[in-house]
């Protein structure tokens, strides 16, 4: 019988993809439930098995159901909503996808389907050729900390692996709070074995047998599917000696950042801790501890299987490997992109994207989440990279780009980086608890037109404390969207 | 809607024990304790302390750190609408002052039936079909004024 793939990610659900599985359904077809490609703007984008492999449909609404299944949907004929082969789709053709090669195609919670899709081959290729060569083949890739930091993962294993003591662990940081990302959450619901078979080769690397991974309760779908899936493997047994376990954090921002998420993990205020000692020798309940990011974790097993020489040939300088771009906000074509390191700013907004969806011109570009830069379109020519961005005084992050049209308001931007701050800093050190309340009191002036001059001196001044003297990201990088704001568009501080 | 049970110290021991055994229980225990009765109610604070053997300091100083956990009910639907920077670009602003004024409440307050309670979250991961929500868990994605209020009320 031919199978249509419906999608069950959650930004599919919300626009209503049940609805479509469900008309779907009730005609008698055989449906299997998937992640998302990442062609946001299509969704619920389903896709119909034929000899000539799967044709897509989309955007389609489940009163269109009846109309496609009469176009003959089951054998990809003609209808204004046929897509054709999703592989063709510029925005699929121009991707190189590693992390996200099974996501959206396979039904993530089929351990059969993971394995027909080249799954489990990482793991068995680490067990085969041991923990120091599994090191040295993430170190080779050059694949670094994509949660955001951009730390080498091969040091970090390295570094657990020599650390002494019988206990270890392996944290996955699935705290994806960053506004405008979603990859993780993407692998979470659409290729969940990824990343377990990614935190079972980290362990056998360094010797840890307990894994857990951080998760959000803003994704109950994302918890759902990867609950499902730890549990498949554990009844197959998928996994030797080593298990998992998943946690949810509880509308933290701050746990987002590795130590307070770790304080978080073992029950308490997820507080800041004052690096050193670094997770990799005091990690969770001070032992040696592997904290790594889920794309990170969900990559390595295809370094295991292609080598690390294979990952690092793609990207440029020392941004090796390929970034799952997650384009968002007021852009035409939302979605998830993976491609190698070395796409400009511009190409991603402009080309992938298409400019804005209001259709207006497009004013500002935050990249990296609530604590990274805003860019102007006068540098669109910015390299994407880590170093790149970095000479620009802003962050790739976690690699979410979201775009606004000319109607945002910058100076109240500024305010909301401060104010955001200030909601969501655990309070361990002055200048984030504190800084971020006065900046925000501060911008309110500049933005009621008092004082301006002074005031913005004032900020910069506090930004300056801020940046140097937080005892992590959330109160050093607050700053950058500030800074970008004031330093960019001067004249929306003066109105 | 979600109908939560009432409050019962001896439903809420049992919770507590079933995972009591995990290390660092707090976080799990307050999820199922919220999950039960749709928040964690301030007399099972002392359980939990009891049972981890915690100070009361503590057990109350992690519940009260996130923002997630209530310590009175919800009303009958909740409304979780996001206010960050990918909905604010998309008039998730908008909307959301549309909601608030249609029900007559702020930021985290029940309507005056019980029926209705809207909280604000940071990113749902829903950025590519902004504005976004979840209602009572279930996703809501280009969800303008007119749509909120829409499933806020059914």
């Amino acid at each position: 019988m031919t199978r249509v793939f419906v999608p069950r990610d959650a930004a599919a659900l919300a626009v209503g993809a049940d609805a479509v599985a469900a008309a779907l359904a009730r005609e008698g077809v055989e449906i299997v439930r998937t992640g998302s490609r990442g062609l946001a703007w299509l969704e619920p984008m389903i896709e119909v098995e034929t000899p000539d492999g799967r044709i897509a449909y989309g955007p389609v609404a489940a009163d269109e159901v009846a109309g496609l299944l009469n176009a003959g949907l089951l054998t990809g004929g003609d209808h204004a909503k046929r897509l054709g082969r999703p592989q063709d789709l510029t925005w699929l053709a121009g991707q190189t996808r590693i992390t996200f090669a099974r996501c959206g195609i396979i039904d993530p919670v089929s351990l059969d389907d993971y394995r027909a899709h080249g799954g489990f081959q990482g793991l068995a290729r680490a067990r085969l050729i041991g923990p120091a060569a599994t090191i040295d083949a993430v170190a080779a890739s050059g694949l670094r900390g994509r949660g955001g930091a951009g730390f080498p993962a091969g040091v970090k294993w390295r570094t657990v692996a020599e650390a002494p003591g019988a206990t270890k662990y392996v944290v996955c940081n699935a705290d994806e709070g960053d506004s405008g990302t979603f990859a993780d959450r993407m692998i979470l619901e659409g290729d969940p074995f990824s990343l377990i078979e990614g935190m079972a080769i980290a362990a056998f690397a360094v010797g840890a047998s307990k894994g857990f991974v951080y998760g959000r309760s803003e994704y109950p779908h994302a918890n759902a599917t990867f609950a499902a899936a730890i549990e498949a493997c554990r009844a197959a047994g998928v996994l030797g000696d080593f298990d998992l376990e998943l946690r949810v954090g509880a509308g933290a921002y701050v746990c987002g950042e590795e130590t307070a998420l770790l304080d978080s993990l073992e029950g308490k205020r997820g507080q800041v801790r004052a690096k050193p000692p670094l997770p990799a020798h005091h990690g969770l309940f001070g032992r040696p501890t592997v904290v790594n990011n889920v794309l990170t974790l969900a990559t390595t097993p295809w370094i295991l299987v292609h080598g690390g020489e294979a990952y690092a040939a793609l990207g440029t300088g020392r941004s090796r490997g390929t970034q799952p771009i997650q384009l968002a906000g007021n852009v035409k074509r939302a979605g998830l992109y993976e491609a190698p390191f070395g796409l400009t700013l511009g190409q991603i907004v402009m080309d992938i994207g298409g400019g804005t969806a209001s259709g207006r011109p497009v004013k500002a570009v935050q990249c990296g989440g609530p604590l990274g830069a805003y860019f102007p379109p006068s540098l669109f020519d910015t390299v994407y990279d880590y170093e790149a961005f970095a000479a620009r005084d802003g962050l790739i992050g976690h690699g979410g780009v979201v775009v606004f049209d000319d109607t945002v308001d910058m100076a109240a931007q500024a305010r909301f980086a401060f104010e955001f701050c200030a909601a969501e800093s655990c309070g361990k050190c002055t200048p984030c608890r504190i800084g971020a309340v006065r900046g925000a009191e501060t911008m309110e002036r500049v933005i009621s037109g008092h004082d301006v001059d002074a005031n913005l001196a004032l900020i910069t001044d506090l930004c300056e404390t801020l940046k140097f003297g937080s005892l992590c990201a959330l109160g050093g990088f607050t700053p950058y969207p500030v800074m970008s704001a004031i330093t960019h568009w001067p004249q929306d501080f003066r109105r | 809607m979600i109908t939560y049970e009432p409050w019962s110290a001896q439903r809420g021991q049992e919770i507590i024990d079933a995972l009591a055994r995990l290390d660092g229980a707090t976080l799990p225990i307050f999820h199922a304790l919220q999950a039960a009765f749709g928040h964690v109610p301030p007399d099972a604070v002392a359980m939990i302390a009891h049972t981890l053997n915690l100070s009361r300091a503590e057990v109350h100083g992690a519940l009260t750190f996130y923002h997630d956990f209530r310590q009175t009910p919800p009303g009958r639907r909740v409304v979780r609408l996001c206010r960050a920077e990918s909905c604010q670009a998309m008039g998730g602003e908008a909307a959301a002052r549309f909601l608030l004024a249609d029900l007559g409440i702020g930021w985290g307050e029940t309507t005056a039936d019980g029926a209705v309670t809207v909280e604000a979250v940071y990113c749902l991961g829903l950025c590519a079909v902004s504005p976004a929500a979840l209602v009572d868990g279930e996703p809501l994605g280009r969800a303008d004024g007119l749509i909120l209020s829409q499933a806020a009320r059914a």
